[in-house]
């Protein structure tokens, strides 16, 4: 049996390491000064997809993104890893879309590429920890889901159902749930194997159109030009609203129904405050103080 | 129609504090609003043994769906009561936990209904909005507040269009509290079938394994945390028995958790717990956002740390300007001095 597997990823802002320079004086966040990554539970669920590539030869691993044209480099991250091809959607309108609207995106993308037997993504994405498109794109697609994944444990063949377990609060669960499925993937999963040498040799020069563009418009030759038409598999595809047929009053801010109201750089009211050595004496008065106060005790 | 709906998770025939924080936050909505407050939950079971858990909290009308398989929990069957039971009753409002249960559930009726739902809401507000495109005058919307951008910023979210506004708030965000005025309390055993179809319930639990938390550090009065700056899990040893001597609990900082020097569920801030307690001993942890976020609303907050220009020192009424190693030990030698 061979399974179509499609991995939905996301390049995000890397927001677990914001320095001082990340935040503008207005409170907006200068996404310059924060480097570009693959999302790290996307890439647990990429480990998921290939595991079962592994067992089961002949499947396939498609890899699917939104964002600007430099999302290509997720594309190629997932070829490196042994991920088969990939799509970039990447559309002005699907811009300043909240969840709804991302998620219509991918699941109309997704029926674009028309043959899936399990889709796989990670629990939330690091930007806006919601945890939502997973679900929502399930949901618009009419399949099942499995959130917080942690492993697939097995395929069975004939009855076509697989068995995955999960993390819920407090502890553990084992599903049994049928194919097609969407499942998200919790960050306690296995992590992402090795970029592959001979993988990096064969795509490392994979280019999106955007990307393409971005190095010949001011003239200068794509370097190994003819390459791109030797091999087709170095051209990433790209995917507009159009190319996928989605509907753009339910695309990007149109169709997101969250607005953003305000936007706060978090600001903490400072106190008054009594600083103390750590010598005898001031420990001794501050527990005593306290225990006076009935603060504690 | 335009009521305050939460949705009460049930762990057996436990229901969750996360939801009873929630419906005393949803009385509070209601009322400000004059609309009702109504409650749902979904198991199996569960007649006669979950409304004493939920209507004191002052809840108008409670719909319960018990049925064999709506329990454990599992995403299609609950979603499927929720999106029959909106279209039916039209709430303004639907509150949920930002939990496991609650992140599965939540965007998937949410993208059922195409109504906006915004997770992880640090405060929940009614207020007035004017867009900024058309002009067009709202009144009485809910403002769902949320940190973004791993806490760097906070962001107001409202849904000027769409019914219902959907919103996920963290356990321990909210403070529970029986509701002493008057409600209706009415309770609605609803016919399952109408709301389910069989073939919802396609995902099957095959094993359902939770233990019983090891600690109370949401409900915690004293709370003695560490940071990266403990060094080492050993050095976490001496926050255990500071919090031992005191009776209190141990927390810890996302980077102390990440260093492997605390177990994840003793982790305080944005992505974490919340607590609120009388006393806050915060040592070796420099005050990132995400931690304060966490710990801001505690009564009076210690900062143990070398270095006097950690951030946390700003929001501390009591800076102790030195090593954890030298001072923890003295705190507890003076306490069991003085205390006796």
């Amino acid at each position: 049996m061979s399974l179509k597997i499609v991995v939905l990823a996301k390049q995000v802002p890397d927001t677990r390491n914001v320095g001082k320079d990340a935040m503008k004086a207005d409170g907006t966040i200068n996404r310059a000064a924060l480097p570009a990554i693959f999302n790290p539970e996307d890439l647990n669920a990429l480990e998921q997809a290939l595991r079962l590539k592994d067992t089961f030869p002949g499947s396939t691993v498609t890899l699917l993104t939104m964002g600007p044209g430099r999302a290509a480099e997720i594309i190629r991250e997932g070829l490196f890893r042994g991920a088969d091809g990939g799509y970039v959607l990447t559309d002005r309108a699907f811009a300043g879309a909240d969840t709804l609207a991302t998620s219509y995106a991918i699941a109309t993308a997704i029926r674009k590429i028309g043959e899936y037997d399990i889709i796989l993504g990670g629990r939330q994405a690091i930007d806006g920890d919601t945890a939502q498109v997973g679900p929502q794109v399930a949901e618009k697609l009419g399949l099942p889901q499995v959130t917080y994944a942690e492993e697939i444990i097995s395929l069975d063949e004939k009855t076509r159902k697989v068995v995955i377990r999960r993390h819920i609060d407090g502890g553990v669960e084992t599903v049994e749930a049928p194919l097609p499925l969407v499942v998200t993937v919790n960050g306690s999963a296995a992590p992402c194997r090795p970029r592959n040498a001979k993988l990096v040799q064969k795509y490392k020069r994979a280019l999106g159109a955007q990307e393409k563009a971005a190095i010949t418009k001011d003239g200068a030759a794509l370097p190994y030009a003819e390459l791109y038409e030797q091999r087709s598999y170095l051209n990433l595809v790209e995917w507009t609203a159009a190319d996928v047929n989605a509907d753009l009053e339910q695309c990007g801010l149109n169709g997101s129904p969250t607005k953003v109201k305000t936007v706060q750089n978090i600001v903490f009211q400072a106190k008054e405050s009594q600083t103390l050595t750590s010598s005898d004496a001031d420990v001794d008065g501050l527990v005593k103080e306290l225990l006076d106060k009935k603060i504690i005790g | 129609m335009n009521n305050v709906f939460v949705y009460c998770e049930i762990e057996g025939t436990t229901v969750a504090e996360v939801s009873q924080e929630l419906l005393t936050k949803g009385r509070k909505l209601a009322n400000q609003l004059n609309v009702e407050l109504h409650a749902i939950v979904a198991g199996t079971d569960i007649k006669g043994k979950v409304e004493d858990q939920i209507l004191p909290y002052g809840v108008d009308k409670l719909f319960v769906f018990d049925a064999p398989g709506l329990f454990p929990y599992t995403s299609v069957p609950h979603t499927d009561i929720l999106v029959n039971l909106f279209k039916e009753q039209q709430p303004q409002i639907a509150l949920m936990g930002a939990t496991v249960i609650g992140r599965d559930l939540g965007p998937r009726v949410s993208s059922s209904l195409t109504s906006g739902l915004t997770a992880d809401c640090t405060q929940l507000e009614i207020g007035d909005h004017t867009d900024a495109k058309t002009g067009t005058e709202y009144s009485n919307l809910l403002y769902q507040i949320r940190p973004a951008f791993g806490g760097n910023i906070v962001a107001t979210i409202v849904n000027p269009d769409h019914r219902p506004q959907m919103a996920t708030v963290r356990s321990g965000v909210m403070q529970k509290a029986i509701y002493e005025g008057a409600c209706k309390k009415e309770v609605v055993y609803a016919e399952v079938g109408k709301y389910v179809s069989p073939e919802a319930f396609v995902v099957k639990v095959l094993d359902h394994h939770v233990e019983a938390a090891k600690h109370n550090l949401k409900g915690a009065k004293i709370v003695v945390a560490g940071g990266y700056g403990m060094g080492s899990k050993e050095g976490f040893d001496m926050l255990f028995e500071l919090a031992k001597v005191l009776h209190g609990e141990v927390g810890a900082s996302r980077a102390a958790v990440d260093a492997g020097f605390c177990d994840h569920d003793r982790q305080i801030g944005q992505t974490g717990v919340t607590v609120h307690p009388k006393v806050y001993i915060a040592c070796g942890i420099s005050g990132q956002i995400q931690h304060i976020a966490g710990m801001q609303d505690s009564d009076i907050i210690i900062s143990i740390n070398n270095d006097p220009d950690a951030p946390i020192n700003k929001i501390a009424d009591y800076v102790i300007n030195g090593t954890v190693e030298e001072v923890v030990p003295k705190l507890i030698k003076y306490y069991k001095q003085n205390s006796k």
